[in-house]
């Protein structure tokens, strides 16, 4: 059972995605109990806008429901042209746990103080990952309330204002071989589609970049958790150094004691700094990543629609054609396409605006985020040089 | 005595025109350097010079060699001592029937170090005489020492170091054996020789004239010749004993002592005062003081540096090394009725050596260093050689700097011989780095990866340390095998250290032999110390290891986080060239360069933690295996005395029987292997406390040395680590503005 306050989350917001705060609709998560594999948020909502019963007021919700709410929204067709924030994924808590299952096997390999520290280590990291996760789902909701159309979707007043469990409907077997089976078949028809002349540059050019951004950014995204996993590795050696240390310290009965002591406690200290470099990279540079490979990805299904739209429209064209060959159900075939080319024209406009506003805010997150990366590193930096040069004066003065 | 020399210019026809004091006089302007050669060669053949004199006074006879004599020496004191003690080591050499080149090249350098050392302790000696004695008993002390001493009065104590030096030396030429004057010194009662001491010069002259005479006609010496000679010796020597005795609070006794423990033996003195200048002084010990020993010690270490360097390896001189080193059990028993006495005192002068060890060991002025790995050969018969470069100020040395290519297994075999020499002594002898053969195999194929560059680095490293940890210690330094190692240019080839070999082999079985011996004996341990000790030492040795592996895998992990580093960077870059934001574009490039630095980085990191991290932990593992070989040793040393009394037991029951069955003949025998055993059983014992002591000393020497060498490693690592992440700031700060300037 874990829960976070107020004040340590906001320290940690990490994937910054610049959100235009609206004081007209603000929603946060200041609370989450973990139980088990459930994970229950407290959804509160401060809000100014009349389609709301109270300006005030917070209810439960788990990860399903935030399933739910983005299936909903990626399944209404009048939000197509939009870019569908990704629905956050969903909790991980395997490899903390994992790895203090290991740790209990490997507890007789270990000093006690070893034992307490990798423990706390670990719980920290388990810390760690419940934060992120109560983040990407807050994220979601605020990507929504900060969105002109989106925030005023039914089903998302809903979800915020429903006080009771919203126990939304598990997807039972079938449909998950549905959802799969769709996911297929919209993989085939990209490609099948992909084939289409573009008739607007803008979107030739956004997906020729797109494409290539995703499969860069997801092979970055892989890269940079590795290299903070590598940080991990080397912050918990320290644990572990330290550790002998401080027990080859315990039985030294020679002036070098002093030495061991000084050495052990240091090296303590470092794998705290070393800690929060990892920790630290991990929330300014790999989540930042990964969460614009999945804001890609609802890009790129974005352009799916759209292409998807022209088709329709272009199909219809040719029907229409056909009819009026046939010189049979023109009207029919005429209003078909008229609807078609409406539809893919207002598509169209709201994705180019949404792909523009997707373009500034992608900069800004990536600004903001490398600042604050270099100045996280180059302060964690500072501390190490600060405390290694302490260690050095105080072994050479003795 | 020195009757001929084939390598010293004729001095004979010289000499004998030197009746008159002009002749002399010219001689002596004529050259500084010859002068000095010639006073030596008539030093060793004093007589010569006073042949011609036998009935002048002795203030004239001083007048007349002094006169000449003094201007050379004092004008050229600092030059032509070395062509002093050549001649005059020629000499000796000589007649000693070891016409050698090597050896009295070998004296000079010996005698130009120790000269040096020990001038203010020599300083002691020649006043304490003076102090004794009249000044004409002085002036006769010093003739008899040696003919050219005259002079000694009237020069600077300075100039008396060597002089007494080559009293010292003049001495042994004497008789064939090196100890056996020593012994007569010692032996001779201390009255007769206060009273030759104050007899009048002209008893001295008479010496002279005897000896001169005897030496004419060729013999080596003469009986009248000698004894005054000898007991003024034995005089002057106890006198000198008896002065740095008091200065270390001793008492009378301790004088008695001495002159009883004196006649005991004729190694005594010798090896007292090798064990002083060595620092491993068991406690039986009856004297021991810095200064007393200064002549004889010079004896002892000329001679067995002799013998040593004439026959390299020989049997003799191993045995000799032996001799010098073990207190014979004989010594120690005469002196055990003092030893009481003595005990307390001794354990502070023990104190005081160590303090004065400590100094010494600081002094040590000598680096070693092992560099250029290169591979010679090819194939499977490939070997590694290593230029082994050495930098000292100290004179046992021919140079201050010289450098000689060693290959790999000629390390390992410094170690077996060294380990050989001085391991059953318990001193704890530096371990070289193990065998590789993986790595060695690698390296013979020719694969050059950054492993192998990795693995050649650290084998050099830990050769390095090595070596220079040999030669701090001080005892180690004096062995020829160290000093040929570093300055002889070519070695015979070390075949004992192939693993593959039948040596190898063969050490593996005395290995596992004595690993079973060592899980078989069962020692009760009347020693505390060495029980809390051998237990720190164990657990050290496990904790070592653990960081060790540590280390390691911190290794593994920082090389793995620099090719993740790497990978990304590349990644980002790619990201960066997709981005079609100019501005955020160039920031990801940059955050790729700053990522590409900081894999660099990491890799020295991972570099550093290897050399000056995981390195210097497996020193201490190494020398952890070293200091567990010592309690082994003693253990062994134990074990042969417990073995010892056993068998005395047995002899002691059948005595018994034998008593009880009354058989007169064989008990006689008995009796003998009785006494036979029990002689041995005290002198195991001795051992045993010898070696106990010794390690007990290397224990804390070691501790210290590693307290120093762990410090100054780690302090060098952490400057590693504070570099790196000194520059990792500097690479951030030098982004941080190209963050800020995506718009």
């Amino acid at each position: 059972m874990t829960s976070i306050d107020e004040s340590d989350k906001e320290k940690l917001r990490s994937v910054s995605v610049d959100l235009n705060n609206d004081t007209a609709l603000l929603i946060d998560i200041p609370d989450a109990l973990c139980e088990r594999d459930k994970v229950k948020f407290t959804v509160h909502t401060k809000t100014t806008l009349t389609s709301f019963q109270k300006p005030d007021f917070s209810v439960p919700r788990q990860h399903e429901d935030f399933i739910w709410l983005h299936d909903a929204l990626v399944e209404t067709e009048d939000y197509a042209g939009l870019i569908i924030p990704p629905a956050p994924p969903k909790p991980d808590f395997e490899s903390p746990r994992d790895k203090m299952h290991k740790l209990g096997e490997g507890e007789s390999t270990m000093t006690k103080e070893e034992y307490t520290k990798m423990k706390q280590e670990l719980e920290a990291e388990y810390l760690a990952v419940f934060k992120k996760t109560v983040q990407v789902h807050e994220v979601f909701l605020q990507r929504l309330s900060s969105h002109p159309v989106l925030s005023k979707d039914r089903n998302f007043q809903i979800f915020l204002e429903y006080d009771q469990d919203l126990s939304v409907r598990r997807k039972n077997a079938k449909e998950m071989f549905g959802g799969f089976f769709k996911n297929m078949v919209k993989s085939a028809d990209e490609v099948l589609i992909s084939g289409i002349k573009e008739v607007d540059d803008f979107f030739e050019q956004e997906k020729t970049f797109l494409l290539d951004y995703y499969s860069k950014i997801k092979d970055s995204t892989a890269k940079a958790e590795k290299m903070t996993r590598s940080h991990k590795n080397i912050a918990d050696d320290y644990i572990h150094i330290s550790a002998t240390l401080n027990s080859l310290c315990a039985e030294d009965s020679t002036p070098n004691k002093k030495n061991l002591e000084k050495l052990s406690d240091l090296f303590e200290r470092l794998r705290k700094v070393e800690g929060r470099v990892a920790s630290d990279q991990e929330l300014k540079l790999t989540e930042l990543l990964r969460y614009y490979m999945r804001d890609i990805q609802a890009a790129k299904d974005l352009l799916y629609r759209r292409a998807r739209a022209l088709v329709d429209y272009e199909n219809s064209n040719k029907a229409l054609d056909k009819a009026r060959l046939k010189s049979k159900d023109i009207p029919q075939a005429e209003e078909h396409q008229r609807q078609c080319l409406q539809k893919f024209d207002k598509l169209s406009e709201s994705a180019k605006k949404e792909l523009t506003s997707f373009k500034g805010r992608r900069v800004v997150a990536f600004r903001k985020n490398l600042i604050e990366m270099a100045e996280l590193e180059i302060k964690h930096a500072k501390n190490n040089v600060a405390l290694l040069q302490g260690c050095v004066d105080l072994l050479k003065n003795n | 005595m020195a009757t001929s020399s084939e390598r010293s210019p004729p001095p004979f026809p010289d000499s004998e025109d030197q009746d008159a004091l002009d002749s002399e006089e010219v001689r002596g302007r004529e050259s500084d350097e010859d002068d000095g050669e010639e006073l030596f060669l008539s030093a060793t053949n004093t007589p010569m010079a006073k042949e011609e004199s036998p009935s002048a006074p002795a203030g004239l006879l001083v007048d007349l060699l002094s006169d000449p004599l003094i201007e050379p020496l004092s004008s050229s004191m600092n030059k032509p001592s070395s062509e002093l003690f050549e001649g005059l080591t020629n000499d000796t050499a000589v007649t000693a029937g070891k016409p050698s080149v090597e050896a009295s090249d070998e004296f000079v350098d010996i005698l130009g170090s120790e000269a040096a050392a020990q001038r203010e302790e020599v300083d002691v000696t020649v006043e304490a005489a003076a102090g004794d004695k009249g000044e004409t008993s002085r002036g006769a002390t010093d003739l008899l020492a040696d003919g050219e001493t005259r002079s000694a009065p009237e020069q600077e104590a300075t100039s008396a170091a060597p002089v007494m030096d080559l009293g010292g030396l003049q001495q042994p030429p004497a008789s064939a054996k090196v100890t056996d004057p020593l012994e007569d010194l010692l032996s001779d009662p201390p009255a007769t020789a206060a009273s030759d001491a104050h007899k009048p010069s002209g008893a001295v002259v008479d010496l002279f004239d005897d000896e001169g005479s005897d030496i004419f006609t060729g013999a080596p010496s003469s009986k009248p010749a000698k004894q005054p000679q000898k007991s003024l010796f034995g005089e002057a020597d106890e006198d000198l004993f008896g002065e740095p005795l008091g200065a270390v609070s001793k008492k009378a006794t301790s004088k008695e002592q001495k002159e009883k423990s004196a006649p005991a033996s004729a190694g005594e003195p010798a090896h007292i005062f090798t064990e002083e200048a060595v620092g491993t002084v068991p406690n039986a010990r009856p004297v021991s003081s810095k200064t007393n020993g200064i002549p004889p010690e010079e004896d002892s270490d000329i001679f067995a540096e002799a013998t040593v360097e004439l026959s390299l390896d020989s049997p003799r001189s191993e045995r000799r090394k032996e001799a010098t080193t073990k207190p014979p059990a004989s010594a120690s028993t005469s002196v055990s009725a003092a030893a009481s006495l003595t005990k307390p005192q001794s354990a502070a002068v023990e104190e005081l050596e160590e303090e004065e060890e400590e100094e010494l060991e600081d002094k040590f002025d000598i680096y070693v260093s092992v560099k250029d790995p290169e591979k010679i050969g090819d194939g499977m018969n490939a070997y590694m050689a290593y230029k082994v470069s050495t930098q000292t100020s100290l004179p046992m040395f021919r140079s201050k700097t010289f450098t000689v290519r060693r290959r790999f297994s000629d390390f390992l075999g410094l170690y077996e011989k060294l380990s050989e020499k001085h391991g059953p002594n318990g001193l704890i002898v530096p371990p070289p780095p193990e065998k590789n053969l993986l790595g060695m195999t690698k390296m013979k194929v020719g694969k050059e990866d950054s492993s192998s560059a990795d693995f050649l680095e650290r084998r050099r490293g830990a050769l390095e340390r090595y070596l220079q940890r040999v030669v701090t210690h001080p005892m180690l330094l004096q062995d020829p095998d160290v000093r040929e190692f570093l300055e002889k240019e070519e070695l015979p080839r070390a075949v004992s250290t192939q693993a593959l070999s039948g040596a190898g082999f063969l050490k593996m079985l005395t290995k596992a032999t004595d690993a079973v011996s060592k899980m078989t004996i069962k020692m009760n341990e009347s020693d505390v110390w060495f029980e809390e000790k051998l237990q720190e030492v164990e657990s050290a040795d496990q904790q070592f290891r653990k960081l060790h592996a540590l280390v390691e895998s911190l290794v593994v992990h920082r090389k793995e986080l620099s090719l993740n580093t790497a990978s990304f960077a590349k990644s980002a870059a790619m990201l960066g060239s997709a981005e079609d934001n100019t501005a955020l574009s160039r920031a990801l490039s940059q955050l790729a360069e700053v990522e590409d630095k900081m894999e660099q980085l990491h890799q020295d990191q991972a570099a550093n933690d290897t050399f000056s991290f995981a390195e210097m932990i497996a020193d201490f593992i190494r020398l952890l295996g070293a200091v567990r070989g010592t309690f082994d040793q003693r253990m062994k040393a134990w074990q042969r005395w417990q073995d010892a009394q056993a068998m005395l037991q047995k002899k002691r029951e059948l005595e018994a029987k034998l008593l009880w069955a009354n058989k007169p003949d064989k008990l006689q025998l008995a009796k003998e292997e009785i006494a036979e055993w029990e002689a041995k059983v005290t002198q195991y014992e001795r051992d045993f406390e010898r070696v106990s002591a010794t390690v007990r000393k290397e224990v804390v020497r070691f501790e210290k040395e590693k307290t120093k060498n762990f410090k100054r490693q780690i302090i060098v690592y952490l400057e590693s680590l504070l570099q790196s992440q000194q520059q990792l700031i500097k690479y951030w700060e030098a982004f941080l503005p190209e963050a800020k300037a995506i718009a």
